[in-house]
């Protein structure tokens, strides 16, 4: 058998030394995304105003799976209520809504090719803020099929924008290139922005509450938000997964991957679509959350390599684990009341990023 | 047998013909150099070729009209070599080269074992193996040119497209490039198409030389009939001599009509 082998394959035709060039994730910085991604929930569920121990948090979990289940102590209700109902949802939101966009910024800028690219570029945030506008200022605690409707109208809103460019897109440049895509983008934002604007400044009485939605927050009570934006965010970060190669390919620009025999139209197309459903899934739980989708890819981009088949699963681990620690900070740093999440992540990724982009003299970038 | 042939095709990009009626029988192993002034649409019948811009009349591969062909098919049997290759950032050489397999995955295909082999085959031919870690970027003019022509020669196509192969590279790097071209045709039978600009070049490697001018073949033969000193005149308006070298084709010389200017004050001896 290894004779053979041998023949097969003549040593000077050897493998390893194509592969010492071939992207893989590193496991060392797989291991600690994860790490980073526990560590940031362990510390979001401790912190709150009422103090409940690492022991209790380990038995509350425990508690349900059965064996195990029963030799564990019982846990005070209360306690155990604060943590299923509040702790627990709240940082699994944080962890889907922070993988989300930070994996959507990532395909984002690999079928645009543009660095600046983020989630919100074919308007999904200008879509989505207009959609709650219009929702918190005429249907304020109004709600359709047993869903408070502010989150339906965001999710409808970031859609439509996008679909809208997306169809503007086509019509104008015939998608030939993605340029045309991004400025049909670019109008469409502006567009929306102005109306939900004037929205907002002709019913003073919603502007905080509209603010508060715009900037982001991770309110929840219970396993709703979770229940309803999963399905998105689980289909959108699987279609992203299977695209790490050919988003990659795309890199090497659209008439050369074109006659690779891979259609660039038709991944950006599908990317999009992916990325904008998963997107506004989280845009319509969380709000329009900044700076996320740009500065968690390019971080890992800066430290670890650019091929899409390291960004993409770390911007998973790296995204969630960054989210959860803004939201913590979010709502300790002046508790009880609750910073917008937004100013954190733009107030601590900002320099975090500019650190990092110092560091490894960002030439590549 | 006629590998790649071009009956009646005609190029136009928005309203504006850049080629019209190009007929072109290429034969299966032959080394064909499309020439011509600037904007004569070597390079338009090119990507014609490979289906990145739209035609009328027909273009076939073997039996197939490429029109009828999906593009993973027809990157299968046609691969590319583009004048100015995009170099993205941070790709190393092996991952580039491995991009060339793409036609023979499927759309979330991953690359296997078999592809890795024949990429290290690739790599050690072209004499990129030491490079195969190396970004791109890293790379000089001739080393990111071998590295082009290996992608194209990952996808295994019959057909070789290559556009200006020696632009920007020094005479030495010219010489190893086109070398290496005609060394891989010959070993497996690659039929390659080539947009020349250098003519000594051209008439050296290629079989036969088709001549462009806006748009029109207005030549096509060896290149003893093709580089004639009227022609190259009438086409390029250019004033060349044609020199007859021993067993290495033909050199084309530019002339100058005038003698030099002199700069002035410059006292004569």
């Amino acid at each position: 058998m290894t004779v053979s082998r041998r023949r097969a394959w003549p040593l000077h035709l050897s493998t390893p030394a194509v592969l010492q060039g071939l992207p893989r994730l590193p496991w060392v910085w797989a291991v600690v995304g994860a790490t980073a991604l526990v560590a940031a929930a362990t510390f979001g569920v401790l912190a709150g105003p009422v103090h409940i121990g690492f022991g209790t948090v380990v038995q509350t979990l425990l508690a349900p799976i059965p064996w195990i289940g029963h030799q564990a102590q019982p846990v005070d209700a209360s306690q155990a209520s604060i943590l299923w109902s509040l702790r627990f949802p709240r940082v699994v939101l944080g962890a889907i809504v922070g993988g989300m966009l930070a994996t959507a910024g990532a395909a984002y800028q690999g079928v645009f090719r543009n660095p600046l690219a983020d989630p919100y570029l074919l308007g999904a945030a200008a879509g989505a803020n207009l959609g709650a506008t219009l929702a918190i200022a005429f249907m304020p605690g109004s709600s359709l099929i047993g869903v408070n409707v502010v989150p339906l109208a965001g999710f409808a809103g970031a859609a439509t924008a996008v679909a809208g460019a997306y169809v503007l897109g086509r019509t104008v440049t015939g998608l030939r290139s993605a340029t045309g895509l991004i400025l049909a983008g670019v109008a469409i934002a502006a567009f929306l922005n102005a109306i939900q604007t004037y929205i907002q400044q002709s019913q003073p009485g919603t502007i905080r509450q509209v603010y508060s939605w715009i900037l982001g927050r991770l309110v929840t009570a219970g396993w709703d938000g979770v229940v309803l934006v999963l399905p998105y965010v689980a289909i959108s970060i699987a279609v992203i997964f299977l695209h790490r190669r050919l988003l990659d390919a795309l890199s090497v620009g659209e008439e050369e991957v074109n006659s690779l025999g891979i259609s660039a139209r038709r991944v950006r197309l599908i990317v999009v679509v992916a990325a904008t459903l998963g997107t506004a899934a989280a845009v319509a739980i969380a709000g329009t959350i900044a700076f996320v989708g740009i500065i968690v890819p390019h971080t890992i981009r800066l430290l670890v390599g650019r091929s899409y088949r390291v960004v993409v699963p770390l911007s998973v681990l790296f995204g969630a684990a960054f989210l959860v620690l803004a939201d913590t900070a979010a709502r300790t740093m002046a508790a009880p009341a609750e910073l917008p999440i937004g100013v954190i992540t733009a107030l601590v990724g900002a320099p975090f990023f500019i650190v990092v982009m110092r560091s490894t003299k960002a030439a590549e970038l | 047998m006629s590998e790649v042939v071009l009956s009646g095709v005609s190029i136009a990009y928005a309203s504006e013909v850049v080629v019209s009626d190009f007929s072109l029988d290429v034969g299966s192993g032959e080394w064909i150099a499309l020439i011509g002034p600037n904007g004569a649409g070597k390079t338009s019948i090119l990507r014609a070729i490979a289906c990145l811009v739209a035609h009328s009349g027909e273009i076939r591969i073997g039996k197939t009209a490429v029109t009828e062909l999906s593009g993973r098919d027809l990157a299968r049997r046609v691969a590319m070599v583009l004048q100015y290759p995009h170099v993205p950032a941070g790709m190393t050489v092996s991952q580039y080269v491995l991009l060339g397999r793409s036609p023979h995955l499927t759309y979330f295909g991953k690359e296997g074992r078999r592809d890795q082999r024949i990429v290290a085959g690739i790599l050690e031919r072209l004499s990129l193996e030491r490079l195969a870690a190396r970004p791109l970027e890293h790379l000089s003019g001739g080393e990111r040119q071998r590295a082009a022509i290996a992608r194209a020669l990952a996808q295994q196509a019959p057909v070789l497209l290559v556009d200006e192969p020696t632009s920007s590279l020094d005479v030495g790097r010219q010489q190893d490039v086109l070398e290496l071209i005609d060394g891989l045709r010959a070993e497996q039978g690659l039929t390659v198409i080539a947009a020349m600009h250098d003519l000594t070049l051209a008439g050296q490697y290629a079989h036969r030389l088709a001549l462009l001018v806006g748009g029109k073949l207005v030549a096509v033969g060896a290149p003893s009939e093709v580089l004639t000193e009227p022609a190259i005149a009438d086409h390029y308006q250019a004033q060349v001599r044609i020199l007859q070298m021993n067993g290495s084709g033909r050199a084309v010389i530019p002339v100058r009509t005038h003698a030099a200017l002199k700069p002035e004050g410059l006292i004569e001896p």
